[in-house]
């Protein structure tokens, strides 16, 4: 194979990434400034809170609620979540029979415009096939007991659907408005290794 | 491929639950680079997700028990290969410019001016 890359595992990776930069800018194939923007927009802007929003809206808003299930990729958007990574969102609703959870089985793909980056557990190679061999087992070990008598159902997100878990509303927050529940839902909840707690 | 990022439009910080977005400073160029490229139509989004599931799981079928996992190191490696295959970077280009930049005297600053604050969490 001509296009062999010979990577000397002597060079720190930081240095290869720093080379890998270098040549790319000199080439006019990247532009610093370009890259410092993306780093900046999913270190400090894009991030469970998008996800959140969803969340609470579907809990208030019966409509909204059938559009999300109906077309996620649509239904964010309306509330202006796009972008990489974005383009075929699906909503799984968790009920009292079924509870549902995400991995990426072969690598990360995760819904980043309502979640951001995924977290490091997500990427980890135990929970991506862990998790769909014994799913009941591994929520537990991260803290979630899911009931014998509540079905478990794993979803694979690719580069064709991402997944995304719409949790069930907390008994006692019926009374709490959508901008009072965005801070009850979390990124786990989200994934489906976790339920949302009441305040 | 079309990025369609909405820089400005969605100011919600996010929140944190706890651990950072990118461990080490070069892990977030790695990031920034592979988006800058696909933005920029240098390859698809999903041409570099080949290369990095393909990078996944060699090092799955070839690490020793016990054996720490970086997804960025997968992700680093993802990118030399589809740059190189693309024909943007010539296959000797990373190697050269890599013992070049480890020849550097000690005590070399870091040439960029990047705001490179994160702790690392582990």
């Amino acid at each position: 194979m001509s296009n062999e890359l010979t990577v000397n595992d002597h060079i720190p990776i930081a240095l290869r990434t720093e080379a890998l930069e270098q040549i790319l800018v000199e080439r006019g194939l990247v532009d610093p400034a370009v890259m410092d923007g993306f780093i900046k927009t999913y270190e400090q802007d894009v991030g469970p809170l998008n996800g959140a929003k969803v969340v609470a809206k579907a809990w208030t808003d019966p409509d909204y609620k059938a559009r999300l299930l109906d077309n996620g990729t649509v239904a964010v958007g309306e509330l202006g979540f796009k972008g990489p990574q974005g383009e075929h969102i699906v909503v799984v609703e968790n009920t009292d029979d079924v509870h549902n959870v995400v991995v990426c089985t072969l690598c990360s793909c995760y819904p980043w415009p309502l979640l951001g980056l995924p977290p490091s557990w997500y990427k980890d190679p135990a929970y991506r096939s862990r998790v769909v061999k014994e799913p009941r087992t591994v929520l537990a070990e991260m803290g979630l007991d899911v009931p014998q008598g509540t079905q478990i159902k794993v979803w694979d997100s690719s580069s064709e659907v991402r997944f995304f878990v719409l949790p069930r509303r907390p008994a006692g927050t019926e009374g709490m408005s959508e901008e009072d529940l965005v801070p009850l839902v979390t990124r786990d909840a989200m994934v489906g290794v976790a339920e949302v707690i009441a305040p | 491929m079309t990025v369609d990022l909405d820089l400005d439009g969605i100011a919600a910080p996010p929140r944190s639950n706890g651990e950072l977005v990118f461990a080490e400073p070069w892990q977030s160029r790695a990031f920034g680079m592979a988006m800058s490229l696909a933005e920029a139509g240098a390859f698809t989004w999903d041409e570099f997700r080949d290369h990095l599931i393909n990078q996944i799981s060699s090092w799955e079928a070839g690490a020793a028990p016990g054996e720490c996992y970086s997804y960025y190191d997968c992700w680093l490696a993802a990118l030399e290969q589809v740059v190189v295959d693309k024909g943007l970077v010539a296959p000797g280009a990373l190697a050269d410019r890599g013992e070049e930049l480890v020849a550097r005297p000690a005590g070399y600053d870091h040439g960029h001016d990047h705001d490179h604050d994160h702790d690392h969490d582990h």
